[in-house]
């Protein structure tokens, strides 16, 4: 705040007095001298202070006596029990009408006790007081009015605590500055300026100006901006490793799909739990899937219900009315397994790496960290004598981006991966080895099918995105991350994503 | 993942050494299992219904151990312990024998069973001992396999019975309820099978497998030669034939739908217990892989064994196995108890496995591929960061929803929106796929109404809309839609704020304001919209979507209470 020139007087006198003194002074003494409320030299001290090092105050704080309201009066009109002398004429006044003045009662009992007054109860007409001194000295009002003047230092404590007994001082704590010349100090004030103008530049004048200083301690404006949502930063870090490794991106733009290439293609077979009404959401409408290859269906047919390919197959009577029916993907693999298909369908097979970020949907139980949705990472590649090694080591390699370096692998099962193995990694904050992904070869009852020929492999990992979010941005709870109810200043405060970092 | 609950100083007795619960831990991982919880009867008792229940239960330590889905052969004590001695046993052999003084047992299924439950499979296990350890663990894993293999009873049913109790031949049949009578097991008289239904329909345990046969009008029943009621399955046993400790000789028979799984079952019933001692009816998998096994292990694990060497490794996984004579070969007996080895891949993971997946090597493949985006998402990622710069919040909103929000709050008409219907929602969040982006933006804006106005949000995702139209990569009557979709919410309508982010959009996508080959709005009639502030935007000739100010009606549906304005296009048109 510039000071503003009504200021200005008090500005110079405290600056004048500060001038004087060697040492310092107190706000509060200049205050009384000055005969101005406090306030008033505490504002002249602040905007003094804001000019840069004019001056230094350091605040301190101090016990004063103060006069309470009825003190106060006391001070101006006397003591309750003077006055109740001073009212009384020389031929005495009826108790009774000395108890309806405002001072009476109390008055009346301390010039009893000071034995300046007398009461003749039996005077004819009611009891009837008379004063029995004619000069009293009000020591009460002697003494407030020293407190009043600043000098109650000179008081006993006996007697402050008296006075303050009978509720005429109070002991207040009063806060004021210790006033020394600053490195700057000026008695004459320049007025600052706050901002550099487009004026100050062309005219030259900011050499000649002074400028008030910033107050580096507080916080900037925010900018206006809009913001990401924290899963979709790491979605795009995502992207990015697989990119970066050389993996081509997956049409996953199909939510719905027919439970043949969601379960039946993948060697799933029609009785597998996860094909249960409890964990899969079917469609009402549009109910069925028409259009399969029908060659390509025929051998899924028969692998799973007479086997086929070096496999026993499953030995169970398949039903096109099973695979036929819609259902919301439970898992990007399905599209995994469509890519296969038409790979296997080009003239000469070539090597490929995919992945896909993408939504799957369970009808699960909802809690803490499951939701009917989520976002499955997916990467696979297929190449002529792919092993098993090979797996670990692309895992090795993609987790590494993520700032993953020890994993260790167990053995899982999964219909449509053999080997199938699941991937944990050590937590240095857990201090104990924590499940990451999933991982494993197609089946040979699955690719062999397909059309694809039989000394490719085919290996693919899969891993939640909402998981590995949860732990970088530290949430507990999934309905804080995902869904309309999250709070958009956990949107608007997510730092940028690094993943290895 | 199912788990089995074992008592831990038993299955330590068994595995003949102890472990602490660290290294049993490891143990588990290495070979695909998963100590879940270390507990006890009593902790259960006292976690479930409170201290003072569990007084004077148990406190013999139970480790409750998950088991991979497919190993039925892990479902019991017995079964555990022969795969956890992987590193220091020989491979069982099972064998069928005949009965020493007599003609097997027969089974005869007749024609009247095909409309109910057609399969049947049978063995006897002869001359065994019941201690109490073992007549629980046979019980439970009955019970476990009736939950698991058997899918609650209804692919396969389970029955045991006291051989010396009935005589055989057996007969499968099927008959009308009201012509079946016996006393069911653990009951005082005897019920016909229609006064049993209703006996069970309040039974705890019994009631869930009711509707497998209710509604069929023969049910399923097996006698003796002598017209006792073996059992009506899948539902319960008869009194007559139920096995104690004291039972030497059993009966087992399966019924099934599903012929391949009532033999795993049986073999899981006949040979986890009990080694060498029975005589199934069925048949069970018995496989040897006569090419180059040991060849295929090397070549798809990434090792380099000698042929004995994997021998030696699969024989440790109980798969019998055998060098053949030209050096070369491996022959490999598989147990019936491990039905899970339907091929080669099968035998490849447990040489693996206990070659230990963490000793593999760890390589690099050397495929050489040439990365793409995906032109939608690539388009999609694009646009994202150009909106945020534009001010507007990314929301991610769920892609189901319910019927409600994507026509009734919005003012239309669900038959006109396309939805895509799930059949069997938990609840009213999961009725449909959304067929727009706005209710959720909505939904998001009204779970955020305490933030400093003004709210501008935006998503792009993909909504879901029926579709028959064929020649899509995917075709099964729907279709993801693309879909931009943003809302301006503040004291005032804000239209031209939204107008201005189209214009933005259309900016960064190379479309110049005008007809023809430009963008234009012009006004349009939309019920989620107020009257007269409704436009539809067209680029390069199409309707692309459409922009304007929410009906109040909408604002109070979705319980807000400012003007908000909206933009919803499709971004497909401009891949």
């Amino acid at each position: 705040c510039i000071p503003v020139l009504s200021t200005y007087p008090i500005l110079k006198t405290l600056l004048r007095r500060v001038e004087k003194v060697d040492g310092g002074l107190d706000s509060q003494d200049v205050a009384t001298s000055l005969g101005v409320d406090h306030q008033a030299i505490v504002g002249a001290v602040k905007s003094l202070l804001a000019l840069g090092d004019v001056i230094s105050a350091e605040q301190r704080s101090s016990k004063h006596w103060e006069l309470t309201g009825e003190g106060c009066e006391i001070a101006e009109q006397g003591s309750h029990e003077a006055r109740v002398v001073s009212s009384i004429p020389e031929e005495g006044m009826p108790q009774s009408q000395l108890m309806k003045l405002a001072f009476g009662k109390v008055g009346f009992s301390k010039a009893m006790s000071n034995k300046w007054i007398r009461l003749d109860k039996g005077h004819e007409g009611g009891p009837r007081i008379f004063k029995t001194v004619e000069h009293l000295e009000d020591l009460v009002r002697d003494k407030l009015l020293l407190v009043q003047k600043g000098q109650a230092s000179q008081l006993e404590e006996k007697e402050k605590n008296e006075l303050k007994k009978r509720k005429l001082l109070s002991e207040v704590t009063v806060k004021s500055y210790w006033i020394t010349k600053g490195s700057c100090f000026s008695t004459t004030i320049t007025k600052q300026e706050t901002e550099l103008t487009p004026e100050m530049i062309a005219s030259g004048s900011w050499k000649e100006k002074k400028f008030k200083p910033y107050n580096f301690e507080a916080l900037g404006v925010a900018p206006d901006c809009g913001h990401l949502h924290p899963l979709m930063k790491v979605r795009t870090q995502f992207r990015q490793i697989f990119l970066e490794m050389g993996f081509t991106e997956m049409p996953t733009n199909n939510f719905i799909e027919s439970s043949f290439w969601n379960f039946d293609s993948l060697f799933q077979p029609q009785q597998h739990p996860a094909r249960d009404q409890h964990d899969t959401f079917f469609l009402s409408d549009p109910a069925q899937a028409h259009e399969f290859p029908q060659d390509y269906l025929e051998r899924v047919r028969k692998v799973h219900s007479e086997g086929g390919f070096g496999s026993q197959g499953y030995k169970y009577d398949w039903k096109i009315e099973e695979a036929q029916k819609n259902i919301l993907r439970t898992h990007t693999t399905a599209v995994s397994a469509r890519m296969l298909y038409k790979l296997a369908q080009q003239e000469k097979f070539t090597p490929v790496k995919y992945f896909s970020i993408d939504r799957v949907f369970r009808n699960e139980t909802l809690d803490a960290t499951h939701l009917a949705e989520f976002h499955q990472i997916e990467g696979v590649v297929a190449d002529y004598g792919l092993t098993l090694g090979d797996l670990m080591g692309i895992l090795h390699q993609f987790f590494n981006k993520l700032g993953i370096t020890k994993l260790r692998f167990k053995p899982a099962y999964n219909p449509y991966t053999e080997p199938s193995m699941e991937v944990f990694s050590y937590h240095e904050g857990l201090k104990k080895w924590v499940e990451v992904g999933n991982s494993g070869m197609f089946r040979p009852e699955m690719l062999l099918p397909m059309g694809l020929p039989e000394g490719v492999t085919v290996i693919a990992w899969g891993l939640s995105l909402e998981r590995p979010t949860m732990i970088k941005y530290g949430i507990n709870n999934i309905r804080e991350l995902v869904g309309h109810k999250v709070n958009l200043q956990m949107v608007y405060d997510s730092p940028v994503c690094r993943l290895d970092s | 993942m199912p788990t089995v609950s074992v008592k831990r100083d038993l299955l330590f007795h068994a595995l003949g050494r102890t472990y602490t619960d660290e290294e049993f831990d490891e143990l588990c991982f290495e070979f695909g299992l998963e100590l879940d919880e270390i507990t006890s009867e009593k902790d259960i008792i006292s976690r479930e219904q409170g201290d003072t229940k569990a007084e004077g239960a148990s406190d013999v330590i139970l480790y409750k151990i998950d088991v991979p889905a497919n190993r039925y052969d892990l479902l019991c004590l017995e079964g555990l312990v022969r795969g956890l001695q992987v590193f220091k046993m020989e491979a069982p052999r099972y064998r069928r024998v005949s009965p020493a003084s007599s003609e097997p047992q027969r089974l005869v299924i007749t024609e009247e069973t095909t409309a109910v439950r057609p399969h049947a499979v049978a063995a006897v296990l002869r001359n065994i001992t019941f201690t109490q350890e073992r007549y629980d663990s046979f019980i439970e894993l009955q019970e476990k396999l009736h939950q698991n293999v058997c899918r609650k009873r209804t692919l396969v049913a389970i029955g045991t019975h006291d051989l010396d109790t009935i005589s055989g031949p057996f007969t499968y049949t099927a008959k009308p309820p009201g012509d079946i009578r016996f006393k069911p097991l653990n009951q005082a008289k005897e019920y016909t099978a229609q006064e049993l239904m209703s006996l069970y329909k309040t039974d705890s345990h019994l009631r869930h497998y009711l509707h497998i046969i209710e509604d069929e009008a023969v049910y399923p029943v097996i006698y003796d030669s002598n017209g006792i009621v073996l059992s009506m399955p899948p539902i319960i046993n008869g009194d007559h034939s139920k096995i104690s400790l004291n039972t030497k000789n059993v009966f087992i028979e399966c019924t099934a739908t599903d012929l391949t799984k009532a033999k795993i079952v049986l073999d899981m019933m006949s040979f986890l217990l009990w080694e060498n001692i029975l005589e199934p009816t069925g048949q069970y998998v018995h496989s040897d892989y006569p090419h180059s096994i040991s060849d295929f292990i090397n070549r798809k694990v990434g090792i380099s064994e000698s042929t004995e060497h994997i021998a030696q490794l699969l024989t440790k996984m109980c798969l019998r196995s055998e060098v053949m004579s030209d050096g070369e070969q491996i022959e490999v007996e598989i147990p019936p108890t491990r039905s899970d080895v339907i091929h080669a891949c099968d035998i490849m993971e447990d040489a693996a496995m206990a070659y230990g997946f963490n000793n593999i090597p760890r390589t690099t493949p050397r495929t050489y591929t040439i990365a793409n985006q995906l032109p939608l998402n690539k388009l999609s990622e694009l646009l994202r960061q150009d909106l945020a710069a534009a001010g507007f919040t990314e929301a991610l909103t769920f892609a189901l929803c319910s019927q409600e929000d994507i026509a009734d709050k919005l003012l239309k008409n669900i038959s006109e929106t396309r939805a895509c219907r799930i059949s069997n929602p938990k609840t009213a969040e999961f009725q449909v796929a959304r067929t727009t982006l706005l209710s959720g933006l909505l939904k998001t804006v009204a779970a955020n109404r305490k933030m400093p106005l003004p709210l501008r949000l935006f998503e792009i995702s993909d909504v879901v809309l029926k579709d028959e139209s064929k020649g899509l990569f995917v075709y099964v009557g729907a279709r993801n839609n693309r879909r931009l979709c943003a809302v301006y919410y503040n004291k005032s309508p804000g239209f031209e704020v939204i107008h201005g982010l189209m214009d933005r959009v259309m900016q960064l996508l190379e479309i110049k304001p005008g007809q023809g080959n430009g963008y234009h709005i012009q006004a349009a009639d939309d019920s989620t919209f107020f009257p007269g502030r409704c436009a539809e935007i067209f680029a390069c000739g199409k309707s692309i979507g459409r922009l304007g100010v929410l009906h109040p009606d909408v604002i109070n549906r979705f319980e807000l209470t400012m003007p908000c304005s909206a933009l919803d296009i499709d971004i497909e048109h401009f891949l």
